[in-house]
């Protein structure tokens, strides 16, 4: 026992000295200050006892919460109430903070590139650059978003006020579509929160509007019966739902969309949100081999399967079965990353059995909310996660009460990740 | 007197000190303990300190066997809720155990520290 804890103080003491002499401590540089990056980098420093060196790379000044931000284009929240300082980050656990974007990875040379030129070098790489949009996929899109005719507001931040400002403007009696891509895409229940609380305030400011949901899935991805359930409770002549409808143009001028197989759709305000991939980062590394869309990692450390002193999270990650690309997962891969991290520095096993959990909210009304919840348990045999059996599950029915559930998790995860 | 237990609690103040210095790091059993407490900290606050005013409460501090008791409710359906007998359901007996042992030894003076 005695001699174990010798070995461990001697582990730190090896955290404290590693790879570049004893002058120096070892150095873990996180790319992107979301969900994922943000709660890495302040774990590894909380559990190395700050003895890793972290520098977090993230071009934003600010924080903008993509959970609540649906509030904001239904005029319930502003983008000041779900934006925070990244500043927590250094002042409270000794975090470097670098405005500025990662431009590449040098993987062989462990070391990343900064769009002003700058090339930091790492023991250990985090990278966790959210989904990218793919535009092109859709034609037309690019162009439309250059010209600012379109926007997605699928990362929150400024395109969430030109959304909202565009949902002021258009008349009574208008048209919201909301076109879905193909799942795996961030955040399964977002889209489907997002065109019920648009109809919350449809129904409230301008009741003979219509929204229209235009799904490629042959479903509903997230909560289908309860979201379907609200609808037809709440929003029965106002709000229409058409699966299998995948967008494949846009007409910007003639404010359409046209589908690959359903008619076109003519409308007043158009969000139109493009299939997603990894971030591109990851791409020009080379650490995209799934499907050429998503990074596979060991899910014990969240590793990249093709560079194991690369640890991907988040929504880039080719998921394990029933695991969302949500912003609470991205904070629980990052806890099992920054795990990991501290333990192989510091010459210490891994945990061979690592648990995530996943709480979703989704707000159906201004109001009401609902959930879906999971927990998540690594199995050898798979080397995958799996969910644990009769685990999770969703809300019995929309309630008031699990709105403010709802507000409550978005300010704890936001402390947790941030503070 | 005074002086003489104000002397007596800085040396205190200060081995303590010196001792978090040179904690050892915890081993593979306690570390898989922390993350999977870390699993709730999502809702609860980083190791337990919860935001302030808010549904959920804090679990730093929190004595063992009510927050086994509290679980095990949840678990079995004793205890109501809307989403917590989802989660406890994914813990077995022994995790729970452990999850709960660590929030205790949090320091109390967390609970409630509000960002």
């Amino acid at each position: 026992m005695k001699r174990r804890t010798l070995l461990q103080g001697a582990a730190l003491a090896m955290i404290a000295g590693r790879a570049r002499g004893a002058a120096s401590r070892a150095r873990v540089v996180v790319v992107g200050g979301g969900f994922g990056g943000a709660t890495a980098a302040k774990y590894l420093r909380l559990w190395s006892g700050h003895a890793i060196e972290v520098v977090l790379v993230e071009p934003e000044a600010a924080f903008v919460s993509c959970p609540v931000s649906n509030l904001v284009l239904a005029g319930q929240r502003r983008l000041a109430d779900i934006t925070m300082s990244l500043d927590g980050l250094q002042r409270r656990h000794g975090v470097r903070l670098v405005h500025d974007r990662a431009s590449a990875i040098d993987v062989a040379g462990k070391s990343v590139r900064l769009a002003r030129g700058e090339t930091i070098r790492y023991d250990k790489l985090v990278v966790s650059p959210g989904a990218d949009l793919v535009f092109d996929a859709v034609e037309g899109l690019a162009a439309a978003r250059d010209e600012g005719r379109m926007v997605q507001a699928w990362k929150a931040g400024p395109e969430t006020e030109t959304l909202r400002r565009q949902l002021e403007a258009m008349r009574d009696g208008g048209t919201f579509a909301i076109t879905i891509p193909e799942a795996p895409y961030r955040c399964p229940p977002g889209p489907y929160e997002r065109a019920s609380v648009v109809a919350a305030y449809l129904k409230a400011n301008k009741p003979r509007s219509k929204v229209l949901i235009l799904d490629a899935n042959p479903d509903v991805t997230s909560k289908p019966a309860l979201f379907k359930k609200a609808w037809t409770d709440l929003y029965p002549d106002l709000l229409e739902y058409r699966p299998q409808s995948k967008a494949t143009s846009v007409d910007a001028r003639a404010n359409t969309v046209r589908f690959e197989v359903a008619d076109d759709v003519v409308a007043d305000v158009l969000n139109v949100l493009p299939p997603m991939r990894a971030g591109r980062l990851l791409f020009d590394a080379g650490l995209v081999d799934a499907k050429d869309r998503w990074a596979t990692v060991d899910f014990r450390t969240f590793a990249s399967s093709v560079a194991p002193d690369v640890h991907v999270l988040g929504d880039s990650v080719l998921a394990a079965p029933a695991m969302p690309k949500s912003g609470h997962m991205a904070n629980a891969h990052a806890k099992v990353a920054a795990a990991a991290i501290v333990a192989e520095l510091g010459g210490m096993e891994t945990d061979a059995h690592p648990m995530l959990t996943n709480t979703c909210y989704s707000y159906v009304s201004a109001t009401e909310a609902i959930h879906i919840a999971s927990v998540h348990t690594y199995v050898d045999s798979e080397k995958t996660f799996r969910t644990v059996p009769g685990s999770g599950g969703v809300s019995a029915a929309r309630s008031e009460r699990e709105a403010d559930y709802a507000r409550a998790w978005a300010k704890n995860i936001w402390a947790d990740t941030l503070a | 007197m005074r002086f003489a237990l104000r002397a007596a609690n800085t040396v205190a103040a200060l081995v303590a000190a010196g001792a978090a210095a040179a904690q050892p790091a915890p081993d593979a059993n306690a570390r898989h303990v922390r993350s999977m407490a870390a699993t709730c900290a999502a809702c609860h606050g980083t190791d337990g300190a919860a935001v302030a005013g808010e549904a959920m409460p804090a679990l730093a501090g929190y004595p063992k066997p009510a927050l086994v008791a509290q679980l095990k409710a949840f678990r079995d359906g004793t205890r109501e809720a809307t989403v917590m007998h989802q989660i406890a359901r994914g813990y077995t007996d022994d995790e729970i155990d452990a999850i709960a042992t660590y929030f205790a030894t949090r320091a109390t003076t967390a609970r409630g520290r509000s960002r």
